[in-house]
């Protein structure tokens, strides 16, 4: 470091102990073993939700909200802005990839069983960022107000509804009505872009000080290690290079589809089906008959959807209670079953 | 039972506060973020078109106050009108000529051109408008 930089951190350290802080940070060492490529995965997320933001605001310069400027100011940003493509398809794809990339670390955290004590709030943190990624693709598919989103939003919303006693309360505060309207693009719109990052932000930033504080979780009893800064930090950027220009690549050959605009008394058009991320969860409603006994079908695939989830958020709990001897093979079953029927579930929604 | 000392008092008096406060705080903001209903009357009767309008073997939706509706002409060249959403998850069903029933592309549910469900995931059957043809003209009419 040179004279300047030197003298520049001694006046914030005489006055923040920033050097404390910086040794803090140098202090977490990253496992080598043949799992370790999975370590990348967080980080990868990490820069598509920075990714996210950057092009999510370069759009908000032009786009408007309202049931009668969304559809038609994404399309002026598709065809008549410079770039305007090129941003919106970057968002498009990014935050697909990075949904991808939020299972890939999910599951790999699970089947390396880095939920485990002193980790629980680390894998309750994260579980609820994935809701939250799940909240945001919902929430922004609808906003360019074209036919798939608008039914899309039809059918989620209702689900919604479907909640016992609060059902139609919740129904009409997510609508801002009783029926999918501009009130609800108003209602999504603020969500999108300003509650939820919010959200996001606190969760990643908790998520990232668990990390830190905890260290990395072994996979396995190798005592490799290398020092996280800068050795695995600079491969960390190094692989962000290499998505930034997998989702360039993808935005450029592949631009995201508009489609028709939103229209409130038309059917809803022959092969609709949700974005991938929610294909399992629709394929499952499907595959429901109107009534099980006499509980609506519906309703009781949202309460097992929801048991399922709870499930999930709470293995580092459910995994403390079984006995030693069953533990690796409980995990395995969850994990790699759960893996199983999601893919099952996404491929048979996806060509059904 | 220990006495009810000033410091009970005051902390009963504090903490009943600062519950008004939050109570006084989230109630107005719960209510605003409910919003108002606007009530829009249902018509009793609503033209929906000349019978010349109507292909055989074509659908329409429009309109019937606040909800939407489906007016079918079907293969043998009936009438028929159907609440037009989907009684499984809010989506608008269409009719399909081919088969000639109501189907919902969402999740596949199928009803008869009566309304009543008779597969996939729909649990109740879509609601039966009575259709008049006078005059050349299609009206729609509320069920009694």
């Amino acid at each position: 470091m040179n004279e300047l930089g030197t003298a520049l951190l001694d006046w914030l350290d005489e006055r923040l102990d920033i050097r404390r802080g910086i040794e803090w940070a140098t202090h977490k060492q990253v496992p080598i073993h043949r799992w370790s490529v999975f370590y990348y995965a967080g980080g990868v997320c990490l820069f598509l939700f920075l990714l996210q933001l950057a092009s999510g605001i370069l759009l908000l310069m032009y786009y408007r909200v309202g049931a009668d400027s969304s559809y038609e100011s994404v399309r002026y940003i598709s065809s008549k802005v410079a770039f305007g493509w090129l941003i919106r398809s970057i968002h498009s794809w990014g935050a697909n990839i990075m949904i991808f990339c939020v299972f890939v670390h999910m599951f790999s955290v699970f089947l390396m069983k880095a939920f485990r004590k002193p980790r629980e709030l680390t894998w309750v943190t994260g579980c609820v960022l994935l809701g939250l990624c799940m909240a945001f693709g919902f929430s922004g598919y609808l906003l360019p107000w074209n036919e798939l989103a608008y039914f899309a939003t039809n059918v989620g919303t209702d689900i919604i509804g479907q909640v016992p006693v609060a059902g139609h309360w919740l129904l009409k505060l997510v609508r801002g009505g009783n029926d999918v309207t501009g009130a609800t693009l108003s209602r999504f719109f603020g969500l999108h872009v300003a509650i939820l990052p919010a959200l996001l932000s606190l969760t990643i930033g908790a998520h990232l000080t668990f990390v830190q504080v905890q260290g990395m979780a072994h996979a396995d009893e190798s005592p490799k290690t290398m020092p996280f800064f800068p050795n695995f930090f600079l491969r960390d950027v190094m692989l962000w290079l290499v998505v930034l220009n997998a989702v360039a690549v993808l935005a450029v050959f592949f631009p995201w589809e508009l489609g028709k605009k939103a229209e409130a008394l038309a059917s809803a058009p022959a092969g609709i089906k949700p974005e991938w991320y929610f294909l399992s969860q629709y394929q499952f409603l499907k595959l429901l008959p109107g009534k099980v006994l006499f509980i609506p079908g519906e309703l009781l695939g949202i309460i097992a959807l929801n048991a399922a989830g709870l499930f999930w958020l709470l293995t580092p709990f459910w995994d403390a209670v079984v006995p030693q001897e069953k533990k690796e093979a409980a995990v395995r079953l969850v994990g790699w079953g759960g893996l199983a029927a999601l893919l099952a579930m996404t491929i048979w929604g996806r060509f059904s | 039972m220990r006495d009810f000392t000033r410091k009970d008092f005051l902390n009963l008096f504090l903490g009943g506060g600062a519950l008004g406060l939050v109570a006084s705080t989230v109630y107005p903001v719960l209510r605003y973020l409910l919003p108002p209903e606007q009530v829009e009357a249902e018509p009793d009767a609503l033209k929906v078109g000349a019978v010349k309008d109507f292909a055989v073997g074509t659908s329409k939706i429009v309109k019937f106050g606040p909800k939407p509706i489906i007016v079918i002409r079907d293969v043998k060249g009936n009438f028929h009108a159907l609440t037009a959403t989907c009684t499984h998850l809010d989506c608008i069903v269409q009719y399909s000529k081919d088969a000639d029933l109501v189907w919902c592309a969402c999740h596949g549910g199928k009803y008869d051109l009566s309304g009543k469900n008779i597969s996939g995931p729909p649990p109740r059957p879509l609601t039966q408008l009575d259709v008049r043809v006078a005059g050349g003209d299609v009206t729609v009419v509320k069920t009694a």
